[in-house]
């Protein structure tokens, strides 16, 4: 019953009867796709454009790349479980998947610094060559999409602490929830295109 | 009674479901970091790896990102974006590689 209830919530007094900052943020996560899409692009495009010799993705390293993915899928799922306890009215669960998703975020940015730094170590920097280049320029975007994501959500979470949050505005921590999986399912194709396939070929 | 129950039991994922999604993420994660390393598989793996990316996007999307349970319009809103996104990728890789 308290589900049915809840479900209602979701009717919005719109012309197409669904909230309006919810369709916008679709929009807007449509319009994103796009703009990682001509990141990708440059990537594969500028792959083996590079000097022979000059540092390239050699310096990879997969296991530890793998673990920070498994890291991100994981805070996609607390992510989900915050939005799962505001609509039922559960703020202090909601709390403490909201943190947990932003330390998660934090773990994950923690490793692309250590990837980053040790590259720069082994002389591939941004300005090494084109591949350089492509690689930070994609990988260090969506660093800066987490790293708002994070910053987003521990603004949601001290908001909450002052009344802000509460099942009667859950759709707050439903758009700040669609903004962390997309950042997630952007990885999920960065790590298959550039760490994967990389390997393989 | 019962048929409101069952429409909003549709209407949103529970934790379980979750729980199993996550689940299936990390094999699928695995799966993707092993295969890399199988010889065998050779020419088939990058074929392999698309079919594994996509199933995890889709799965975040349409459970995570609750596609699945929300209206029709927000898929139609992100499919359109990723359609797009994919053409974009297409005629740049046929400009630089062709």
């Amino acid at each position: 019953m308290a589900q049915a209830e809840h479900h209602e919530h979701h009717e919005e007094q719109t012309n197409t009867g669904l909230a309006n900052r919810k369709m916008g943020f679709w929009l807007f996560l449509g319009s994103e796709c796009m703009f990682f899409a001509t990141l990708i692009t440059n990537y594969l495009s500028n792959l083996g454009r590079s000097p022979a010799g000059s540092p390239g993705p050699e310096h990879f390293n997969l296991p530890v790349t793998t673990i920070s993915t498994f890291v991100l899928l994981m805070s996609s799922l607390v992510m989900a479980l915050s939005v799962y306890s505001i609509q039922r009215g559960d703020l202090k669960k909601t709390r403490l998947y909201i943190a947990l998703t932003a330390l998660f975020g934090l773990v994950f940015l923690g490793f692309q610094v250590v990837e980053f730094t040790t590259f720069v170590g082994e002389g591939l920097t941004i300005s090494a060559n084109i591949f350089g280049s492509s690689f930070f320029l994609l990988t260090g975007t969506h660093g800066l999409h987490v790293a708002i994501g994070v910053l987003w959500l521990i603004s949601l979470l001290v908001y909450s602490f002052r009344g802000g949050v509460s099942q009667e505005r859950a759709l707050d921590v439903e758009i700040a929830g669609l903004y962390w999986h997309f950042v997630d399912v952007v990885w999920i194709i960065i790590f298959t295109v550039v760490y994967l396939m990389q390997r393989v070929r | 009674m019962m048929s409101t129950k069952v429409q909003a039991e549709k209407a949103h994922a529970s934790i379980s479901t979750y729980l199993a999604i996550a689940a299936i993420l990390t094999v699928i994660t695995l799966a993707e970091f092993g295969v890399v390393y199988v010889a065998a598989l050779k020419g088939a793996v990058i074929p392999i790896l698309i079919i594994l990316s996509a199933a995890k996007f889709w799965m975040v999307a349409a459970f995570f990102m609750h596609l699945k349970y929300d209206a029709r319009l927000f898929t139609v809103f992100f499919v359109t974006g990723i359609l797009l996104a994919i053409a974009c990728t297409i005629a740049v890789a046929r400009l630089a590689f062709l």
